[in-house]
């Protein structure tokens, strides 16, 4: 499967990362190749999840999709590369609709947009939270302590 | 005495703002706060989402109904059946449920944020507390990534005790399970049951590790430390309780017409909708498919052990509740084999990069006293290197993705949390059924709010 795989997707970059099947792929064939994978028995996704390589890599993040096939007993991880500029990747919520939750944190989490996606609000964090907080530029304890001018008994 | 009436233009207009009372245009949904609330009117694919029909569509409540009969109403995140902070909107049709959102985020602590400010040493203290109910598990799957990236085999005792506590935690959470969801039916007394059986479990696991709950017991390289003195007494002592005791448990529900009422034919779900949706653990075997991580992806020598995957065939919670049960009975058999199987020697690796110096040593050499500062304050590198592990957890797949950079701290730790992704068959449960039904349905989905919110 994998050489056919090969075969119709030249420029796709296989990497075997501790015995476990990785590719890499750009972001404008990622609907074409999870399509083709489906169909070829990945029928689960396990995982959707980010890297954020800030000033170690360009481009700057990774979307990082975990996927299972049960008929097969195989796993198959797809790294998407983004651009710090212009973060957008296709949904995969047509092919896969369980990576609704999935793809929602990691727009909460680092602010990578998912083209096509049904309801892409923040999922963890509040409506009006500022910043990714998963991003390698967001502090960790920027949160301002509150009541820390409250009298105190000595 | 003041002669100023409402029509003085003296008086300011005070500038309200009263709820209900938006202008036309303005889309209260699309703004800041509110944007994960469920709207009044939902179209394409959220309204598909929202009634669950995404893969199946089963919904088959009348669809000409008049605005006025419906109503979305908020359940939590206060509620004491939703297993923590779940909260859940529902529309309804009168006493039918239309369609459902869950908003999640209540108990969002950023501990994958925190896993990358702590060493790999201190990793499993940080992952233990994410599903309280199983935080062996949360260990294992931590240690085993870490384990993988620095290409280390720990020691066969380890691997034993390894799989011996886990699965106890195992039986613990399935307990648990069986209790709470009897306890939101009305059915008092399993509830009592099942938490006693459990602080036998947990009074194991505080002689071995230390601590009820969230015990830093697995760390890579090993166990931090061996079975105490006495543990096949005490190992074989709970298996015997635990059988025992099931005929207790079955008496109790397994023909009980009221329990049997409230459950068959509930919260149903089917193989093809729990696949496409990513749901596993026994979710997905009580739909009747035969996938368990322990048989497809063996862990820790867990293929050394004869065991059964338990399955369901309806994919109710009645069904659910059947599979945990099997699933305790099977634990248990695989209890009694690790512990008869017992091998001796060391319970971690003796690999001075990953593990500490023996206590002895400490008191008479001075490099294996900076050895085990060293390992403690800085902790040890792990290669450059992204894996992915994943285990069976009482709830699923629980997963582990781990990014190393070199240093002594994660790059990236994600875990793929199962009651997460298990949350998203809520709608599809729920559309289409009584609202009495929502308590049975989650307590049977088992939802860990630590696991979901991370």
């Amino acid at each position: 499967m994998s050489e056919d795989l090969r075969e119709r997707f030249p420029e796709a970059e296989w990497i075997d990362s501790h015995d476990q099947d990785v590719v890499r792929i750009a972001p404008d064939q990622l609907l074409e190749f999870g399509n083709v994978v489906h169909e070829a028995g990945f029928e689960v996704l396990a995982d959707v999840t980010a890297v954020d390589w800030y000033r170690t890599r360009t481009p700057r993040f990774d979307v990082v999709v975990n996927l299972l096939s049960m008929q097969h007993r195989r796993r198959l991880r797809i790294l998407v590369g983004v651009p710090d500029g212009d973060p957008v990747v296709p949904s995969l919520v047509p092919i896969w609709p369980g990576a609704n939750f999935g793809e929602r944190e990691v727009y909460d989490m680092f602010g990578i947009t998912f083209d096509g996606h049904p309801d892409l609000t923040r999922i963890l964090m509040p409506d009006d939270w500022e910043g990714y907080p998963l991003r390698k530029d967001f502090e960790v304890g920027a949160v301002p302590v509150q009541f820390k001018a409250s009298h105190q008994v000595n | 005495m003041t002669d100023k009436t409402i029509d003085d233009p003296e008086i300011e207009e005070v500038d309200l703002w009263v709820s209900g009372t938006e202008e036309a245009e303005w889309d209260v949904y699309s703004t800041d706060e509110g944007a994960q609330k469920m709207r009044l009117e939902e179209t394409g694919a959220r309204l598909t989402e929202q009634l669950g029909s995404v893969v199946t569509d089963d919904y088959d409540l009348d669809d000409i109904i008049t605005e006025d009969e419906r109503m979305i109403i908020n359940m939590g995140p206060q509620h004491p059946s939703t297993h923590g902070v779940l909260r859940l909107q529902l529309e309804l049709e009168g006493e039918m449920i239309r369609r459902s959102k869950c908003v999640i985020g209540y108990l969002h602590t950023g501990m994958e944020k925190t896993a990358e400010t702590l060493t790999f040493l201190q990793g499993p203290t940080n992952v233990t507390r994410m599903d309280y109910l199983a935080p062996l598990h949360n260990e294992l799957c931590f240690s085993l990534a870490v384990e993988r990236l620095l290409d280390i085999e720990v020691p066969p005792r380890a691997e034993v005790i390894r799989i011996l506590m886990t699965e106890l935690n195992r039986i613990a959470s399935h307990l648990v399970a069986m209790a709470t969801n009897g306890m939101d039916i009305g059915a008092l007394s399993i509830m009592t049951y099942g938490f006693r059986e459990r602080e036998q479990i947990l009074a194991f696991f505080e002689k071995t590790t230390g601590l009820r709950l969230n015990h830093n017991y697995i760390r890579p390289g090993g166990v931090a430390a061996d079975l105490p003195p006495g543990w096949r007494a005490d190992v074989s002592d709970i298996c015997d309780t635990i059988t025992g005791r099931l005929t207790d448990y079955e008496d109790m529900l397994k023909e009980n017409p009221i329990w049997v009422g409230r459950t068959r034919g509930v919260g149903v779900i089917t193989a093809e909708e729990c696949r496409a949706y990513g749901i596993t653990g026994p979710t997905l075997r009580s739909a009747g498919v035969p996938w368990d991580l322990r048989k497809a992806f063996p862990y820790s020598g867990i293929e050394n052990y004869e065991f059964e995957v338990p399955v369901g065939e309806h994919g109710d919670v009645y069904d659910r509740y059947r599979v945990r049960i099997e699933e305790i009975i099977q634990s248990v058999g695989i209890v009694r084999q690790a512990a008869d199987a017992m091998p001796k020697g060391d319970f971690r690796i003796d690999d001075r990069k990953v593990t500490p110096p023996p206590r002895h040593r400490i008191d008479e050499s001075m490099e294996a006293l900076i050895h085990h500062f060293k390992i403690f304050t800085e902790g040890f590198r792990v290669p450059a290197g992204e894996t992915y592990v994943a285990i069976e957890s009482p709830r699923g797949e629980l997963g582990c993705y781990l990014v190393a950079d070199g240093t002594g701290k994660p790059w990236r730790m994600h875990t793929r949390a199962p009651s997460f992704y298990n949350l998203q068959a809520l709608p599809i449960m729920m559309a289409d059924s009584v609202v009495a039904d929502t308590i049975a349905t989650i307590a049977s989905l088992d939802p860990v709010m630590g696991d979901v919110d991370r």
